[in-house]
């Protein structure tokens, strides 16, 4: 993805994937801040990337993965606007981020998608290849490159700070 | 007395580890599928409909519902009049989760302690219910239960004084916080009375409840209908992207509590409301 790409999306877009993109959850978001701390480099390049928060169920022989829909990103954001600063150009998850990651989005125009929580068995079809590239010891949440086709995601924060959540639930709000 | 070997316990687990995780529960399913039919928001209509192709290609290829094949929680209703033989029972029902998760392709999710966090790499150890019942039979309920819902339950201690009003704001409160985080529409379990520990178990067993059926006493049921109503007003929806399907169910226990308390605990799940049921 480009930084005019990323730009140019708005909340509430729907979009498809096609390409590389990297996966990394809890603890190995805990890892590369403590590789980022000691000087070390990270297992894979966040510049110009896209991190998809999710950690697979095991894949069956003969395909490239099991369940893998998105987890929840509000646990990633104490680590995420260093990385934005670093480069990484969009976030795939579920739920809502903290104030902090909303601006440091803004800052380095980037953009967090949505997948449907709970698809895991459809989103999965969308995954073309996986390798582990980095902290196999953790298991599912070991770092992954995927290779998607198609996979579809909702722009949820774009680059001006447009949050989704807030107003499409404001849209449907009749308390 | 009846002889149950508790190697038949490992087996049915097993299989219903598996199962619960493949399979939703024709309610779940059912109420899905009417949700896809009613909701206002197009997007909203749109992931209903993706939730339900996702239920398809899991049960036809065998692919987990969700990635999160979750921590397992099982109730176990004993029969008084019943002997388990062959060994320790809890270590049985655990070799039944240790065989499921790891021969059934599901994910290991379970940490062996809270604070240093090393994977178990088999999902045990299970939190198991056990439960002493008449007769002489054993019904097994294996619920395994995803975390991105878990973790936005909740507990509040109200006073006497806080009444039906602040049930249902406890209520909706939890729910708003969830709200998008959740993977909406929810189930919404709820637990009152008690104690502290007993109305957050009466809403984990609330989540085992079948989605269409109402509890049997009248305020109780009135309560479970307004809430769900009211809830499905906040606009949360499918996704929490917007939406007229907030929760697919509100199911509420209930239980005597102390004169000086009025504990609730809402105890939310996602649409992959998981729940195996047999008896032996």
């Amino acid at each position: 993805m480009s930084g005019e790409t990323a730009k140019e999306l708005r909340a509430g877009d729907y979009v498809y994937i096609t390409g590389t993109i990297y996966t990394a959850r809890d603890a190995a978001h805990k890892r590369m801040q403590e590789a980022l701390e000691q000087g070390g480099p990270l297992p894979f390049p966040v510049q110009g990337n896209i991190i998809y928060y999710m950690g697979p169920s095991p894949a069956r022989e003969g395909r490239p993965i099991g369940s893998a829909g998105p987890t929840t990103a509000s646990r990633m954001d104490k680590y995420t606007p260093a990385l934005l600063d670093m480069g990484l150009l969009g976030m795939i998850g579920k739920g809502r981020r903290a104030e902090a990651v909303k601006e440091a989005i803004v800052r380095n125009g980037a953009v967090y998608f949505a997948a449907v929580g709970g698809a895991g068995a459809l989103l999965s079809r969308s995954v073309t290849d996986a390798e582990v590239i980095a902290y196999d010891d953790l298991g599912t949440e070991a770092v992954r490159r995927l290779e998607v086709k198609d996979f579809p995601v909702i722009v949820v924060i774009d680059s001006e700070g447009n949050d989704l959540y807030e107003t499409a639930i404001e849209e449907y709000r009749s308390e | 007395m009846r002889t149950i070997d508790v190697a038949d316990v490992t087996r049915n687990i097993r299989e219903m580890c598996i199962e619960a995780n493949h399979f939703l529960a024709q309610d779940m399913e059912e109420a899905l599928r009417d949700a896809a039919q009613t909701e206002a928001a197009p997007l909203g209509k749109q992931i209903l409909c993706q939730l339900r192709d996702n239920l398809k290609i899991a049960g036809e290829d065998m692919i987990p519902i969700c990635q999160d094949t979750g921590m397992a929680v099982i109730f176990m209703e004993i029969g008084q009049d019943v002997h388990f033989a062959g060994g320790f029972l809890e270590t049985a029902v655990n070799e039944g989760v240790r065989q499921g998760y790891t021969e059934g392709y599901l994910r290991k999710s379970v940490v062996g302690d809270p604070l240093l966090r090393e994977n178990t790499k088999d999902n045990t150890p299970a939190v198991i219910h056990y439960e002493m019942t008449e007769g002489d039979r054993v019904r097994i309920t294996v619920a395994p239960k995803g975390f991105g819902s878990e973790n936005m339950s909740r507990v509040f201690m109200l006073k006497p004084a806080d009444g039906m009003e602040g049930v249902k704001n406890a209520i909706l409160t939890a729910v708003k916080d969830a709200g998008p985080n959740a993977c909406p529409p929810m189930v919404v379990g709820v637990g009152i009375g008690g104690t502290f520990e007993k109305c957050a178990l009466l809403a984990k067993k609330a989540l085992t409840r079948p989605a269409g059926e109402r509890s049997s006493i009248p305020h109780v049921r009135k309560l479970e209908e307004e809430m769900l109503e009211r809830i499905n007003r906040t606009g949360i929806g499918p996704g929490g992207l917007g939406g007229t399907t907030t929760a697919l169910a509100v199911n509420i226990n209930t239980y005597p509590t102390h004169i000086a308390g009025l504990p609730v605990a809402v105890n939310i799940c996602c649409h992959v409301n998981r729940h195996a049921v047999r008896i032996l």
